[in-house]
């Protein structure tokens, strides 16, 4: 491992730098639309989000399908439109950087897709798959490879994956491997959208703890997307749920999977089966007492 | 002209599939009888047209009207034509200007239309919809048409022609380019390379690129063919250079002798035959070489993965059933389920045994690839037509129902009274039916009702599974409704004939966490109040606990595990359950706040 | 789906005034040429000058096009300049032998193709093979050559059908249908075999889908299964094939005329290309390109009806 070059393997410990005193990532008033097809309204994926990340911090973000918690990722990542206001990392807006500049963001902020089977190029080499963040940026290849072993080292795939290609793995590896790479260029914020849901039960809890062991060792902070409210808990050291392109509630990860207080958090909490009968019971209970308390407050309400 | 479907796509979707590596590409292809002999025809065309000088010693222009329609043999070896020329000089030497013109014709193409339908598909915008339209104007003439108006402009030239000819080909380059790219860019790892830091640039290069070329490829070895076709079709008209031998050409001087000596038709014909032919079959090959053929064509993965085992693991039997106490609904025994391999099979299912009483909810838990599903689909007799299904007993109410999927008994049984509710609730309504008719259609063949009862029930059931407005959902389309309201749908018409068991594979995995309560609860009401029996299939324990009396519990093929629900949960046996288990994260610990970073701002919205 | 009909016409009139200004230029390019011929070999340059000025190719190529575009839209194609015919006189007399073959070889295509392709996917084995080869055969062979062999065998050799000439529908209905038998199977033999195989592959696309197991879970017949919702699915992309068949059809007419020695639209196209004659191959490449339109718009019309989401947008 000493042969990898220095500059490839940065660690954001304790040394301080200017531009560490704030949050690392924040988000204000974000607005995201997408233009309507023929004339039609745009539709506004995220109306008003703001948050923060600090560093080595994992954010959870929790939310349905089009709750938009997938777009505020992708607006962080430069992949989705910012219609209106500011996406601030270390102190420097980047929701509106140029092709270049965005290209150079690479460096600190990095991805990892739910998918692992479209997120890695079929026809490349896993080799070819992890060199590619480092080659861009003029690293030779010797040291490039040297990296990419120590990269399938730290996620713990054989070394000898490198020659081969991605449908050779299962999906927990093909993870892996999306993992390793995002953290190639030792980033300082790795956007992870719902990196697990694709997994199967035990896969799911072993790439979360490496998720979980790689931040404590190299301070990488997360924005954890994610609709499952038990992943978020053991991942997260804050947690803030999306609803309707609206964050509705922010905390703690034991206060908001715990006790908490926006009614549709606590709707959704009580939705998710416990995986034992009795309890499951219980819940089941709670839900529907929720849902009557709901609907004759409505009822209330409209009389 | 005849077009074939673009390469690479089906039903308008380009398909992504890896190429193969190129030493294993030409290995596979040569392996392939088809597209050897269609190589050696090509090889033999291309080789015959160039050593045209050395294998005869006749002039193609050479004519010798005292010589005209010359038998075969002799100085002639396939005789003279109308005008004394030599046929097979004019075929050799035909076979240059049909080759020069239709690589022409195809280079004008690719070159055209692959960096255009690059543009267009990356960089979308203003350039793509002015390209895409021009293309679509293009490609709605007929080439013919446009071909005799240019040759009528600048006079017979063959080679101006295929030019032009390539340039009416090009759209359809530009289409196919165009579909794949824009496919490909929606790719995650476009997307991760773009994050990386990829210029546009580098990306097009090394990752669309490589999607692009095989297709692209397998196009122009047709457009190679059709050329051949068109020009052939033009001088044929008298249209192409004058002087030049060409097939089309001695088409057209076959068709002025066809009563005298028809047998001039045969040599220009087969060669432009052969030479199309094999340019055609040679794509298709190359198609299957590349994407694995019709199977490798679906992007589907197999849900089930080859179990390997070694012999001495295997264990003499399955788990003992347990009694039998006479009201069981439905008595699995021995239940295999095999693919064929190459090399022999791959078993999904193995010896699996289970029971379902009436009212009783029996859930199978599993991993992909356990087999789950399979156990289902094979109860359901709704395998794939390759699967080989076995079962010592495959018991339905007394019934045996044999494992022949088309059987007789389990025809009359499916829909009538064994329900299925599928996974994913999009993909399994047929999206060109509106609801009711979807819904109608299975009650008035098994319910014999009319139209009306049908309809006047099948609203009843949408709102008997809570959909709000049964007469809208009715006329809709699937497209039309949300998911969850088409998972309801999708419930709704499998107990619309009142079924006495309920397959249901995975019903809530594809729903949000509180729609799946929903769903849930909709379904265990269905069950309690029909006393119906049913097998559910999932990965979430929660689920199970939720809804399930017993579990059984499936890894690699096989149930390692049955017990009821309380008991597996408090005291689960078998390592593999316990190991399940254990990997829920319901009672981790929720992750501390960090101390350290002072980003505890509270609610930010 | 009104507004999508709209559009596609819209798209259909700019095709048509595209496509004749195109044609329009190009053939101004030959300009001295055709007057030249026209005026005769012998014709001193004042005397091809004049004829020039006659036809009114010493004025600007837009001028022209706009005389020829106003005329042509209150209905007047103009003159031939070889014979001195009225361009729409000639058309409306080629027309139909046109349509007779170009339509019935659609027919054709449109109904065998189902029947071959559903057969196919449905049944494999040896019919399957044998719409496989069909697919080679029908790629390979060009429609004129089809022409050329029916022609031979069918027409001179077994004399089952007429191998040259074309008889009115008005004339005689039976002998109408017997003329244009063969140039209808020899345009539409192409068409077939990649519109039978294109459905053959759609309908085993559709067989695969999730939605397909549901429906046989719910016991349909297979009758049902197959020809309500498995084709009723693949019937679109097959659709669209036969879009693009028919333009090949339309160009394929060119040459098969020719072989069966009918008097239609193609061999006027011919004609009118080798002489240059301006105002009939205007006349003749609106007339293709409009009839190439119109069939497409029904297609479209089709292709909507099948698929909800065009329909109920």
């Amino acid at each position: 491992m000493s042969a990898v070059p220095a500059d490839l393997t940065r660690h954001h410990g304790p040394d301080k730098d200017p531009a560490d005193d704030g949050p690392l990532l924040s988000v204000d008033g974000l607005v995201v639309e997408y233009p309507g097809k023929r004339r039609k309204v745009p539709f506004r994926a995220l109306k008003g989000v703001s948050l923060t990340i600090g560093a080595g911090e994992t954010l959870g973000l929790v939310g349905e399908s089009g709750s938009g918690k997938t777009t505020l990722g992708r607006a962080i990542l430069g992949l989705a439109p910012v219609t209106h206001g500011t996406i601030t990392f270390r102190g420097r807006g980047i929701s509106h950087l140029g092709k270049r500049e965005r290209r150079a963001l690479g460096e600190d902020i990095q991805v990892v897709f739910q998918d692992p089977y479209t997120s890695l190029n079929p026809a490349l080499t896993i080799d070819d798959i992890l060199t590619e963040p480092l080659l861009v940026t003029g690293v030779s290849g010797r040291d490039a490879r040297a990296r990419v072993r120590e990269l399938l080292h730290q996620v713990r795939l054989p070394a000898d994956a490198g020659a081969r290609l991605p449908r050779e793995f299962s999906g927990g590896q093909r993870q892996r491997i999306a993992i390793a790479r995002a953290l190639s260029r030792s980033p300082r914020l790795i956007v992870c959208d719902e990196p697990v849901s694709a997994l199967d039960l035990s896969n799911q809890a072993r790439v979360l703890d490496l998720l979980v062991e790689i931040q404590e060792r190299t301070s990488v902070a997360y924005l954890f997307v994610t609709h499952d409210l038990s992943v978020v808990r053991h991942i997260s050291h804050r947690v803030a749920v999306m609803y309707h392109g609206e964050i509705v509630e922010t905390g703690t990860a034991a206060s908001v999977t715990g006790q908490p207080q926006h009614p549709y958090t606590q709707k959704l909490l009580l939705a998710a089966p416990v995986p034992h009968p009795a309890r499951q019971a219980e819940r089941r209970a709670a839900r529907r007492e929720l849902t009557a308390r709901e609907s004759a407050s409505m009822k209330a309400g409209s009389a | 002209m005849t077009l074939l479907p673009e390469p690479g796509t089906l039903g308008g979707e380009p398909v992504i599939a890896a190429p193969a590596s190129r030493q294993r590409l030409l290995r596979r292809l040569l392996k392939d009888p088809v597209a050897a002999v269609s190589l050696a025809i090509l090889g033999l065309v291309v080789l015959a047209s160039a050593a045209a000088p050395l294998l005869t010693a006749h002039d193609p222009a050479g004519s010798n009207v005292a010589h005209a329609l010359a038998p075969a043999g002799g100085a002639h070896p396939l005789g003279t034509d109308g005008v004394g020329r030599d046929v097979l000089a004019r075929l050799l030497y035909g076979g240059r200007t049909s080759l020069l013109g239709t690589a022409l014709a195809t280079a004008v193409a690719v070159l055209l239309g692959v960096p255009l339908g690059l543009v267009a598909g990356y960089f979308r915008g203003w350039f793509d919809g002015v390209a895409s339209w021009s293309a679509n104007l293009v490609m709605s003439v007929p080439a013919i048409i446009l071909l005799l108006v240019v040759l009528g402009s600048v006079g017979q030239n063959t080679y101006v022609a295929m030019a032009v000819f390539g340039l009416l080909m090009a759209p359809g380059v530009f289409r196919l380019v165009r579909g794949l790219v824009n496919a490909v860019r929606e790719e995650l790892y476009v997307d991760a390379a773009r994050v990386s830091g990829l210029s546009d640039g580098r990306i097009i290069r090394r990752h669309i690129l490589r999607v692009v070329q095989a297709p692209v490829i397998i196009q122009a070895v047709q457009i190679l063919g059709i050329g051949i076709l068109i020009q052939s079709g033009l001088e044929f008209l008298g249209l192409g250079s004058s002087g030049k031998a060409s097939w089309g050409a001695m088409l057209n001087d076959a068709f002025g002798n066809i009563y005298t000596k028809p047998v001039l038709l045969l040599w220009p014909g087969l060669a432009i035959g052969l030479t199309v032919a094999a340019s055609g079959l040679l794509g298709n090959a190359l198609t299957d070489a590349l994407f694995g053929g019709a199977a490798g064509r679906s992007r589907k993965r197999r849900s089930a993965k080859p179990v390997k085992r070694s012999v001495g693991e295997d264990r003499p039997t399955s788990l003992p059933l347990p009694r039998l106490s006479g009201d069981e609904l439905l008595v699995v025994e021995d239940l295999k389920v095999t693919y064929p391999k190459d090399d022999g099979e791959t078993i999904v299912v193995d010896r699996v045994g289970l029971t379902v009483r009436r009212g009783e909810v029996l859930g199978l838990v599993g991993e992909s690839g356990s087999g789950k599903s399979q156990t289902a689909f094979a109860v359901l007799g709704l395998l794939p037509a390759e699967a080989r299904t076995t079962a010592r007993r495959l018991v339905f109410d007394g019934t045996e129902l044999g494992t022949s999927d088309r059987g007789r008994t389990r025809q009359a049984l499916r829909g009538r009274r064994i329900g299925y509710v599928p996974q994913e609730p999009m993909s399994n309504l047929d999206p060109s039916f509106r609801i009711g008719s979807q819904l109608a259609e299975p009650m008035r063949r098994h319910l014999g009702l009319s139209r009306s009862e049908a309809k006047e029930k099948a609203l009843a059931l949408l709102e008997r599974v809570g959909i709000a407005d049964p007469a809208r959902v009715y006329t809709s389309y699937p497209h039309q409704i949300s998911g969850g309201m088409a998972q309801r749908v999708l419930i709704a018409a499998a107990v619309s004939c009142d079924p006495d068991l309920l397959v249901a594979d995975e019903p809530t995995t594809a729903l949000d966490v509180t729609v799946q309560a929903e769903v849930l609860d909709l379904m265990r009401s269905l069950q309690q109040e029909r006393r119906m029996g049913m097998i559910l299939v999932t990965h979430d324990f929660g689920v199970v606990a939720d809804i399930c009396d017993r579990v059984a519990v499936m890894q690699n093929g096989r149930i390692v595990e049955a017990a009821p629900a309380r008991d597996l949960f408090a005291a689960p046996t078998h390592p593999y359950t316990r190991m399940l288990l254990d990997s829920t994260l319901e009672d981790s610990e929720p992750r501390r706040p960090l101390g350290t970073t002072g980003t505890e701002q509270g609610a930010d919205a | 789906m009104i507004s999508f009909l709209t559009r596609r016409l819209l798209s259909g009139v700019v095709l048509v005034a595209v496509i004749s200004a195109l044609t329009f230029v190009l053939m101004s390019m030959t300009g001295t040429d055709t007057a030249r011929n026209l005026a005769g070999a012998t014709a001193t340059a004042q005397q091809v000058a004049q004829k020039k000025t006659e036809l009114g190719l010493d004025r600007p190529v837009a001028a022209q096009y706009t005389d020829w575009l106003g005329s042509a839209l209150r209905g007047d194609l103009g003159r031939s300049w070889a014979g001195g015919d009225s361009v729409a006189a000639s058309l409306s007399d080629k027309l139909p032998v046109t349509l007779s073959i170009v339509i019935g070889g659609l027919l054709l295509s449109a109904i065998l193709s189902v029947l071959l392709g559903v057969g196919a996917a449905v049944r494999g084995g040896l019919l399957d093979r044998a719409v496989q080869l069909l697919a080679v055969i029908g790629f390979a062979v060009p429609s004129f050559l089809m022409a050329l062999v029916l022609a031979l065998f069918v027409g001179v050799r077994w004399r089952m059908l007429p191998a040259t000439g074309y008889t009115a529908f008005s004339e005689s209905p039976s002998l109408w249908l017997q003329s244009i038998i063969l140039p209808s199977v020899s345009l539409a033999v192409g068409a077939i075999a990649a519109t039978a195989q294109q459905i053959r592959s759609a309908m085993a696309d559709v067989l695969r889908l999730d939605y397909v197991r549901t429906l046989r879970s719910r016991g349909l017949s297979s009758r049902s299964l197959l020809l309500r919702h498995a084709l009723r699915n693949a019937a679109p992309s097959a659709l669209t094939v036969l879009t693009l068949q028919f333009i090949g059809l339309v160009g394929g007419a060119v040459v098969v005329e020719k072989v069966f020695g009918l008097a239609g639209i193609g061999s006027l196209a011919n004609t009118a290309a080798s002489n240059g004659d301006t105002p009939l191959l205007m006349g003749v490449v609106v007339v293709m390109v409009a009839l190439v339109v119109v069939v497409n718009l029904l297609l479209d019309v089709a292709q909507g009806w099948l698929n909800p989401k065009v329909r109920v947008a």
